[in-house]
């Protein structure tokens, strides 16, 4: 075969590979979204599900999953952005670190149930925090964690190094270095990976159902009181999620209209992981010129 | 000729190895206030590392070791005890590509400066415009101070950097290669500018072009292979070496 043919042979090859996978994704996407997007009503969106009747809709799901992915991220980027500065800035390279960095992989990739089960028996059980929103955003804190130092740690070590060294010649400290040159750099990197990684958090089930559990209270919404256990912003109640939801009524759902609600809050789910795809991307652009003056 | 001469900073016995490989062997050099001295030689010969230890920048680079004494007035740089931090102040540094940081034209001078202690607005303003202006930059950033750096010309980003650099009233500047990324206009600039400052800092310039050396410098000093071959007064060193090396790689016979 001449260089030529070659060429060419591995130019379809490559493209045919990759219209492949676009139309396997389209396929998917477009699958979930036709299938549920009749269903979905403002109706659907904001009122609670039925169990026997036909017509009940995922307003508390919808609030639990963002709610709880917020809770993980209170946890999650304090600690991953603190430990990711550490592995990429102080860390001295070696065994230990190299230990360190297995660790953290290993960790993100877990299985989830078993993760859920880990959960089930020290943060539910032995911490006795029972099933909560709480002891949810501690199950996806673990694999949420990693992903967060791996995140922080390959943004911070993409900032050329000319700039670390510029910031350090004119006197100004490593710490300063980092938080005032590096950072800033760093950042629209930073939010797009958290925002990413969210996706997960916001899928997620397996984990769930052992840790923040599969009901929830009647929620008053109009109880903004955190201690009340019938407010939906306690986190200490179990919640159940989207995901989790889904998969409730996709396995045991006994009401009539159960595989239209189970389509519609799929499309929801696809939805909302889009919306924050495009948001981080578009955040994290609007943070990298407000904070460097660029237009 | 040159007794009256103050010294700017002043190494001895100098040496760098990386790992186990010598990068730097055993270097004493005088540099004087008020003057620029060139450091010449082929890529690999160690000057760039040289100069990157002056102001311990290779304490950056992990297995990088630096041995003998750096004296600046009455510290020894490569003390242990030295505040690595407060020493960098006095040093300035201009990298081979200008590398802005990532902030407005005013931010890029301001930073430095408000760091390290000086919060009021109107002399920050003043700092902005004299380090500016001594660097040739004001006239064409005076109206877009609060744009991104990042928006200027390289030979401009590079004019910037080096007010950058003399915004925290540094007493020697340390250039990388300053021009070697940019067009002969604006190394012309550059070269100007270097003679302009070094009416007010001791400068110490690596650089590939030796007709830049021969321009712009009082001094040269030639490496090779990690040593210092030949350290003497500019016109000297290339009209008349007395080491047959330094001969050899001025002529172009190698390098």
């Amino acid at each position: 075969m001449s260089a030529k043919t070659a060429n060419r042979v591995a130019t379809i090859v490559i493209i045919s590979v990759a219209v492949f996978i676009v139309a396997l994704l389209a396929g998917l996407l477009g699958f979930i979204l036709v299938r549920g997007i009749g269903h979905i009503s403002f109706d659907f969106l904001t009122s609670a599900p039925q169990t026997i009747k036909a017509g009940g809709g995922i307003g508390p799901q919808l609030f639990n999953s963002l709610f709880l992915l917020v809770l993980t991220l209170i946890i999650t980027v304090p600690l991953g952005v603190g430990a990711g500065i550490y592995m990429s800035e102080y860390a001295k390279p070696g065994r230990f670190t190299d230990f360190i960095r297995l660790i953290v992989e290993v960790l993100s990739s877990f299985p989830s149930i078993v993760v859920g089960l880990f959960g089930l028996l020290v943060i539910v059980n032995l911490f006795g925090l029972g099933f909560s929103l709480f002891s949810g955003a501690l199950a996806l804190t673990v694999f949420n964690l990693p992903l967060m130092v791996r995140i922080t740690e390959q943004a911070i070590r993409g900032v050329p190094r000319e700039q670390k060294e510029a910031s350090l010649a004119l006197g100004l400290s490593r710490w300063k270095t980092i938080t005032s040159v590096m950072m800033p750099i760093a950042l629209p990197t930073i939010i797009t990976g958290t925002i990413l990684a969210s996706g997960r958090v916001f899928g997620e089930a397996a984990a769930l159902l052992f840790t923040a559990g599969m009901t929830s209270p009647r929620l008053d919404f109009s109880n903004w009181n955190p201690l009340s256990p019938t407010s939906p912003l306690n986190p200490f109640r179990p919640a159940e999620t989207l995901a989790v939801h889904i998969w409730k009524i996709n396995s045991e759902g006994l009401a009539p209209d159960a595989a239209q609600i189970a389509a519609g809050a799929s499309a929801v789910l696809v939805i909302v992981v889009l919306l924050f795809n495009f948001t981080a991307r578009w955040f994290g652009r609007y943070m990298y010129k407000k904070l460097t003056a660029s237009k | 000729m040159q007794a009256t001469q103050e010294l700017g900073l002043s190494a001895k016995d100098l040496s760098v190895y990386y790992g186990s490989k010598q990068a730097v062997r055993d270097i004493s050099l005088d540099f004087e206030k008020k003057q620029v001295t060139a450091l010449i030689g082929p890529s690999g010969c160690g000057k760039s590392t040289f100069l990157r230890s002056l102001n311990r920048m290779n304490d950056l680079i992990s297995g990088a070791r630096v041995t003998g004494e750096i004296w600046i007035e009455e510290d020894n740089i490569l003390d242990p005890k030295v505040d690595v931090v407060l020493l960098r102040q006095k040093i300035g540094m201009v990298w081979q590509r200008p590398n802005p940081f990532h902030k407005s034209i005013y931010e890029n001078i301001a930073f430095g400066p408000r760091y390290h202690g000086i919060k009021n607005k109107k002399q920050l303003d003043e700092i902005v415009e004299s380090s500016l202006r001594k660097a040739a930059l004001w006239e064409e950033t005076k109206d877009r101070l609060h744009q991104s750096a990042l928006a200027l010309s390289g030979g401009q980003q590079q004019r910037l950097c080096i007010a950058r650099s003399i915004a925290v009233k540094p007493q020697i500047i340390l250039m990388d290669e300053p021009a070697s990324a940019l067009d002969p206009v604006s190394t012309a600039k550059i070269e100007e500018l270097i003679t302009e400052l070094k009416q007010d800092y001791c400068i110490i310039i690596v650089t590939h072009n030796m007709q830049q050396a021969a321009r712009v410098s009082d001094k040269t000093a030639f490496f090779y292979m990690g040593d210092l071959i030949e350290h003497d007064h500019t016109q000297k060193l290339f009209t008349n070496p007395s080491q047959q090396q330094t001969d050899d790689y001025i002529s172009g016979r190698f390098g």
